[in-house]
């Protein structure tokens, strides 16, 4: 096999962890600290900001604009709706600037 | 919240395996487009269509596939792209841990199955048949396998088609995993300490960027912002775990 593969079946396990893992560790454990429960719930937050900080410097004002306006809309609207619009405000700016 | 019963009329069997798919078909118009994007852009950054296939097939995660195609791109190395899928799909543990009180009535390899084509939408349809009528296997795998389906077909019909697109810039294309990520973030807000975990997250991500460099930014900037959770973190506050 190649690495590609192997790659996508390690992303595929430790995708299954995640789906399976609480139930799995919950019910042989009770309770967990408070802080570790608050920092287990924060992970997609915090990493998923983490992985898309780079692109507000490494494009042009368009493209800062258009994930601004992509934040802004998620605040109300669904995920598909802010994306599909931002796209929309994007090749606008592109085309203005 | 309804014991299921485990013994089935032929007619309860019909309508669980119906409300299941009645349940999901307005999902399946959101996950069409996301699925097929995925498939476009996969073949465009120079996946096969076997590739392609057993990388749906087997980790059936969108949002963390995406980032992994993201991350494929910039050539980080492998440790860090399963390291960061692994991350992005964590919010399934909350999921496994809410749905596994519901599965009463399934076997352990329902559960085994079950637990695999558990996504945000089938957790969400699952916690709110549990509560009204009680959660059986039939309803719970004709909703988990049609969406399921869906996903793999509308992978393929991307990967098939996504190339009648010429010039994905002229679309914006070529931006949408940003702007996709950034949008699921905002989806969060309503979290305890949101605003402080994201700041602190964008700001040691590009701090680390900067100097240390792609991709560690992922991990170090993630884990600034789970220490911030952490530190801010109330006793009052500890959600229980069921």
């Amino acid at each position: 096999m190649d690495d590609l593969t192997w790659l996508f079946l390690a992303c595929a396990a430790v995708t299954y962890l995640t789906r399976c893992g609480r139930h799995v560790i919950l019910s042989r454990f009770g309770t967990i600290h408070h802080r570790v429960s608050a920092a287990l719930d924060a992970v997609p937050t915090a990493v998923m900001a983490a992985l898309v900080a780079p692109s507000l410097v490494t494009h042009g004002p368009a493209e800062v604009l258009a994930i601004l306006v992509s934040g802004l809309i998620a605040l109300r609207a669904p995920l598909m709706f802010s994306v599909a619009v931002s796209m929309v405000v994007l090749v606008g700016l592109r085309t203005l600037i | 919240m309804k014991t299921a019963g485990l013994i089935l009329s032929d007619g309860e069997l019909r309508r669980d395996v119906l409300d299941g798919i009645r349940d999901v078909l307005p999902i399946t118009l959101g996950v069409l487009p996301f699925a097929g994007v995925f498939g476009a852009l996969a073949i465009e950054r120079g996946l096969s269509l076997g590739e392609l296939t057993l990388a749906s097939m087997t980790i059936y995660a969108g949002a963390s596939q995406y980032a992994m195609l993201d991350l494929m791109g910039q050539g980080v190395p492998p440790w860090s792209i399963v390291l960061a899928v692994f991350a992005i799909n964590f919010r399934h543990l909350l999921y496994s841990a809410s749905l596994g009180r519901r599965l009463a009535a399934f076997s352990i390899w329902q559960k085994v199955i079950a637990f695999f084509l558990l996504v945000d939408p089938l957790f969400a349809s699952a916690e709110t048949r549990a509560f009204k009528q009680g959660l059986r296997p039939a309803y719970y795998f004709s909703y988990g396998t049609f969406l399921y389906a869906i996903w793999m077909a509308s992978n393929f019909i991307g990967a098939l088609f996504g190339s009648l697109i010429a010039d994905p810039a002229a679309f914006g294309l070529d931006f949408i995993l940003p702007l996709y990520f950034t949008g699921l973030v905002i989806g969060f807000h309503r979290r305890p300490n949101f605003l402080p975990v994201l700041v602190i997250s964008i700001a040691a991500s590009l701090a680390v960027w900067f100097t240390i460099g792609s991709p560690w930014h992922i991990s170090l900037g993630g884990l600034a912002g789970l220490l911030a959770a952490a530190l801010l973190s109330k006793p009052g506050e500890e959600v229980g775990h069921g």
